[in-house]
């Protein structure tokens, strides 16, 4: 009797019975309500806008933007539009970042494995550097490098100079720009592929140090694939370069290379103190090694330099990766405070000048968050990538 | 289940269309007992704090005249203080009552923003100041030159019309405020600090050695400034445009601060139109009609509060110039109370 009522019941309920389907409609139904919730939002933004007679939509991408930019890394004028600046200020910010990233990584590894160091000078050194540089507000330092060190460097007039080439004053660092003459393809070409030859020659090297255990000394070999073919092409060639030097023009340099101060500072502030977080996380990465695995090594006879490169750092590397990657988003986020020195990156040539001439801030910032958003998505998933490629695996 | 149907109650109060018949501006006003006033963050002669905190300047008296209109005190007002930047979101988004600071009238800020001017309180143009030992003596000798100025102002993009159509190179620098604007000029970053020219005297003051820098003699643009409010409140809008017109209207007749008393008792009917003893030129505007002389009395005429903040009386010393009365061969002019 029981058996058959059950059995009905579950006849009766058998789809909603099911956990799997259970959850997929549940949370299909959740979907569904805050999409259209996020629909009505969107309506409902649009019409008070409209009723406000505030300007709406995406169409002023396309209007002359009016303004100019000091740092462009793509041909940009007054009269071009405010797509284009979009742009400008996207890369700007990209440049600032991965320049930024890269440097703070390498001083962040010199620093936390100097604090390691067994020499007293150098670990208090690094560990005042960590302990000042984390504990100083971000603005602040850059306020300091733009004000206080770029800032009260002299005019150009009385510019600091080296060898008469390069050029350091309050407008930035002058640098002579090459000049690719015809010809320079071909020299391009064999730095390709000298170092092609290069990578190969240390593919096989390794290869035949796993197959046979023996060390294969290619670094002069490397060296010579790296600079002799170009340097041959070079002079082959006819010497295919020359260098536009920066000159004194009315109130600036004219001509050349030129890095501007609020780069410099921006950078400088962002390398230092992103420098001081990762110099923590390397030092907590080698300290999670146990001891037993460098005296391990030190025992089969590896000498310290080795011991480090070879054992401690690739196990250290599990441990740094994923908190370094927050802290290169952390760099990239932060990139953001360049407006309060004028450096035209994203934030300010797109959510500042943009955003005040159009008056068009809901579509400005939601472009804004969604760029930034794609930016650090983008890097952590690279450095997930970069971290699974490095994580232990089970055999 | 009980917190995901409050969280759904929650967002879906939010998606509610917010109603557009919202309260008039003027009774939000009385109800909240001041005036919410946008102002700069610190243009000495405009809106700046005085040494005992208290706010003084052209634009703060316009602010403080409405609020004498409507209370009868002058010093119910708040101020804001607003970086270019974000002055017209603040009004927008209902903040601020009126934005009463140095912003220049321009087709595009009165048609797309949801905003109205209501008129002209300083005639300006802009102007560039360099340092005396760099030997110019005109704007057009400034080739090649980096210029500082302010992100968000139509200064911006004055210079750039002005250098582009010239065909003159130059590098501009743009700052979030014009406190970081002036120091990187002072510091030498820039050749040149452009802004409008009543602010060129304003902040000339606060450099190091203001009297190693001029003023170039060029004005490269028209820049009326003037207060603005939000678009679809006509009572709120009529207010604030009347009541620089008021003190415009009273100084043409002399009526000033202190004799605004004896004025009353004037038989000239337009005086007594002004001030309320002829007429209901007031309760139109839905202001009591003593409503100019309250202004006048704890304010001043047009004549009065330049003096006192940009003029002769003050350490700006800036010349009335444009903004002299019309019938003195200025701009300003203010239509008729009948």
């Amino acid at each position: 009797m029981s058996e058959i009522a059950d059995a009905g019941r579950r006849k009766g309920r058998s789809l909603l019975d099911n956990p799997r389907l259970r959850a997929i409609l549940v949370q299909s139904l959740l979907l569904i309500a805050i999409a259209s919730l996020a629909w009505m939002l969107i309506g409902n933004v649009r019409t008070n806008l409209a009723s406000r007679n505030i300007a709406s939509g995406f169409g002023f991408f396309d209007v002359t933007a009016g303004f100019a930019i000091s740092q462009t890394l793509i041909p940009y004028e007054e009269s071009s539009t405010y797509g284009r600046a979009f742009v400008v200020g996207l890369l700007n910010t990209l440049l600032v970042s991965a320049i930024g990233i890269v440097l703070a990584t390498v001083l962040g590894f010199a620093v936390g494995v100097a604090r390691l160091s067994s020499n007293m000078l150098l670990s208090r050194l690094a560990g005042a550097y960590v302990e000042i540089l984390r504990n100083l507000p971000l603005l602040f330092q850059i306020l300091f490098w733009y004000l206080a060190v770029l800032g009260t460097l002299p005019g150009p007039r009385q510019s600091l100079s080296l060898a008469g080439e390069i050029f350091l004053n309050n407008r930035g660092v002058f640098v002579p720009k090459p000049l690719f003459a015809a010809g320079s393809g071909a020299v391009a070409l064999a730095v390709v592929a000298g170092s092609a030859l290069a990578i190969i020659l240390a593919i096989w090297a390794r290869r035949r140090r796993l197959a046979t255990g023996k060390i294969i000394a290619t670094g002069w070999i490397t060296l010579a694939l790296v600079l002799v073919p170009p340097a041959v092409t070079f002079v082959i060639m006819g010497a295919p370069l020359s260098f536009e030097r920066p000159e004194l023009k009315g109130f600036n340099f004219d001509g050349g290379l030129r890095v501007v101060p609020e780069f410099l500072a921006l950078l400088f502030a962002l390398v230092t103190y992103t420098a001081a977080y990762i110099a923590e996380i390397v030092r907590a990465g080698i300290l999670a090694i146990p001891r037993g695995q460098t005296e391990a090594a030190y025992s089969l006879g590896l000498r310290r330099g080795l011991t480090l490169r070879l054992v401690v750092v690739p196990q250290a590397m599990r441990v740094i990766v994923p908190p370094l990657t927050s802290q290169y988003l952390n760099l990239i986020k932060n990139s953001s405070l360049a407006a309060a020195i004028g450096y035209p990156d994203f934030f300010y040539v797109f959510a500042g000048t943009t955003l005040n001439q159009t008056g068009q801030a809901i579509e400005i910032i939601a472009i804004t968050m969604a760029v930034y958003l794609a930016i650090s998505l983008v890097t952590s998933a690279l450095m997930n990538w970069y971290n699974r490629r490095l994580a232990l695996r089970e055999r | 289940m009980k917190r995901l149907v409050c969280a759904l109650l929650i967002f879906a109060g939010i998606g509610v269309p917010a109603s557009r018949v919202e309260a008039a501006v003027l009774d939000q006003v009385k109800t909240k007992g001041f005036l919410q006033c946008g102002v700069s963050q610190g243009i000495p002669g405009f809106s700046a704090p005085d040494d005992k905190g208290n706010w003084t300047g052209l634009d703060v008296d316009l602010c403080r005249a409405i609020a004498a209109a409507i209370f009868n005190d002058p010093t119910k007002v708040k101020f804001s203080p607003l970086s270019a930047k974000d002055r017209f979101t603040a009004l927008q988004s209902g903040e601020i009552d009126v934005l009463s600071r140095n912003t220049t009238w321009t087709l595009s800020r009165d048609t797309s923003l949801g905003l109205n001017f209501t008129g002209v309180i300083y005639y300006d143009g802009q102007g560039f100041m360099v340092r005396q030992d760099k030997k110019v003596n005109s704007a057009l000798e400034l080739s090649s030159a980096s210029v500082c100025t302010q992100t968000g102002t139509t200064t911006e993009l004055n210079v750039a019309d002005f250098f582009r159509s010239r065909k003159m190179k130059y590098e501009i620098i743009a700052f979030a405020t014009a406190d970081e604007t002036v120091k990187a000029y002072d510091s030498g970053r820039c050749d040149v600090f452009t802004t409008d020219v009543s602010q060129l005297n304003a902040e000339k003051l606060k450099l190091a050695k203001p009297a190693d820098h001029i003023i170039l003699p060029e004005i490269i643009s028209k820049e009326p400034l003037g207060p603005v409010v939000r678009q679809g409140d006509e009572q709120w809008f009529d207010i604030v445009k009347w009541t620089l017109y008021a003190m415009i209207n009273a100084e043409e007749m002399g009526v000033t601060s202190k004799n605004v008393a004896e004025m009353t008792k004037s038989p000239n009917p337009e005086i007594k139109r002004l001030l309320g003893t002829e007429g209901k030129f007031g309760e139109a505007l839905g202001l009591p009609n003593d409503w100019a002389v309250r202004i006048v009395k704890h304010i001043g005429n047009y004549g009065e509060i330049f003096d006192r903040n940009v003029g002769a009386g003050s350490k700006l010393g800036i010349d009335r110039g444009l903004n002299r009365l019309w019938s003195k061969g200025g701009l300003q002019y203010a239509p008729p109370i009948r």
